[in-house]
């Protein structure tokens, strides 16, 4: 069986049905990659995820780089597509949350926050690479960090401490006797779940959606034996329909992250909730 | 056995529990990012846009100039052309006036010559008959002194008694002329 976390491949490629051999159904072992230099106990080490990750980054610096680097008024393909992303994220995500006003400052990271995301995201079905880094933790819960650190020292800068305290506890007087419980929710809900949730939520789908896309994937090679030909094709198709609507979730958690980063950092800059 | 290994695996490789060199090297693959697109790629393009945006609206400023000019003028020339077709009426109406005038000077004009004319060929008939009557008055007075003269066979060559018999001749004539004209 494939719990050896040093596999190269996420399945065994002799394994089929009627040999005798069991369904290498996918598991936690397909999130692990044997290190490419050191040893996963190590401190220091570089797995597929890494390099998929800086790699990621390349090509989203290489695309922009190609398309902004010398802008024109009359804009060519590339920077017209570019444009379309910039565009969208600007006026469709930040100047909807926040405020044109107030949400110019943020345009940069939230822009860089989608298009990483959806990049790393996109991975999941890049032939060869074939998986996604945000379902790998990390990655999700280092930008849920700099978000959540972000609206946090936001607020306090807005509001000074008292003021940050109540904005984030929703203190409001007409709660009556009620008031201290809904202020123990609020503040447990917003500084202490809501930087987890954030990450979770990118995680977890991700996560679920590598895992369906490997089900059908090994179960599609599995079955190729005999009878189970026919099954296999079936499998396949499911391989086919689950790229396709990775596609669209890899799109849309990217959306849904920088659109709840948005919508934290009108919360941190709003006067009163 | 190969159960237990994966549960050792799981046990060590939490999946919510992030090892710490993939969050650095996550930190580190989106700062690369950031930092390209807030320093230097972002900054660039919203240059180019907001040129853009300048473009457009000059365009649309330049269009809008155009075209209230364009309104300007069209007004300017209806106005020219109301006062032209003012004018010419004006100038129709003047012309018209001018030759009733014209027309009825004329007239009076006429009338006037008419009379004159008149007044003239009356004043030379009047002037003829007075020339006639009096070179007649002359030739009758000589032609009765000859023909009395031939009847009473003595030559009247006493020019006293000669004048003074004509003269009481002609003055009975004058009356009864003037007798006839006054009756008449």
């Amino acid at each position: 069986m494939s719990a050896d976390p040093t596999q190269v491949l996420a399945f065994e490629t002799d394994c089929h049905i009627f040999d005798g051999c069991g369904f290498p159904a996918p598991g936690l072992h397909s999130f692990l990659f044997e290190p490419i230099w050191g040893h996963q106990d190590d401190a220091v080490y570089f797995n597929k995820t890494m390099l998929l990750a800086l790699l990621g980054s390349v090509i989203i610096i290489g695309f922009f780089w190609a398309a902004f680097r010398k802008p024109q008024v009359v804009p060519g393909k590339l920077q017209m597509v570019a444009e379309a992303g910039y565009d969208f994220i600007r006026r469709g995500v930040v100047y909807e949350t926040i405020g044109k006003k107030e949400g110019e400052k943020y345009v940069p990271l939230v822009v860089s926050l989608f298009f990483f995301i959806w990049m790393m995201n996109l991975w999941s079905i890049v032939p060869v690479a074939q998986f996604p880094v945000t379902s790998i933790i990390a990655y999700p819960l280092v930008l849920a960090l700099i978000v959540y650190v972000l609206w946090v020292s936001l607020t306090f800068k807005r509001h000074g401490f008292v003021g940050a305290f109540k904005n984030i506890t929703g203190y409001d007087k007409s709660l009556g006797p009620v008031l201290p419980l809904a202020m123990l929710i609020e503040f447990f809900s917003n500084l202490l779940v809501r930087p987890f949730t954030h990450a979770v939520r990118l995680f977890a789908n991700m996560f679920a959606g590598h895992t369906l896309l490997l089900l059908f994937t090994i179960a599609s090679w599995y079955l190729l034996n005999g009878v189970g030909i026919a099954y296999a094709g079936v499998s396949f198709v499911m391989v086919i329909v689950m790229t396709a609507f990775e596609l669209f979730i890899q799109a849309l958690q990217a959306y849904v992250f920088v659109l709840l980063t948005c919508t934290y950092i009108q919360g941190a800059l709003a006067e009163h909730h | 056995m190969s159960q237990l290994l994966i549960l050792a695996a799981e046990e060590t490789q939490n999946p919510l529990v992030p090892p710490i060199p993939e969050l650095v090297i996550g930190l580190i693959a989106f700062v690369i990012v950031f930092g390209f697109l807030a320093k230097k790629l972002l900054p660039n393009i919203n240059k180019v846009l907001e040129q853009r945006r300048e473009a457009i609206e000059g365009g649309i400023e330049k269009a809008e100039a155009a075209q209230t000019e364009a309104q300007s003028v069209l007004e300017q020339y209806k106005a020219q052309l109301a006062e032209a077709r003012h004018e010419a009426a004006r100038l129709r109406q003047e012309a018209q006036e001018q030759g009733a005038t014209l027309i009825a000077e004329m007239r009076a004009e006429g009338q006037r010559q008419r009379e004159e004319i008149i007044a003239a060929g009356h004043a030379q008939i009047a002037a003829d008959r007075k020339a006639a009557a009096s070179a007649l008055r002359q030739d009758v007075g000589q032609l009765a002194t000859e023909l009395a003269g031939k009847l009473v066979g003595e030559s009247l060559q006493d020019h006293a008694r000669q004048s003074r018999t004509i003269d009481r001749f002609l003055d009975g004539l004058d009356d009864s002329a003037s007798k006839a004209e006054a009756t008449r």
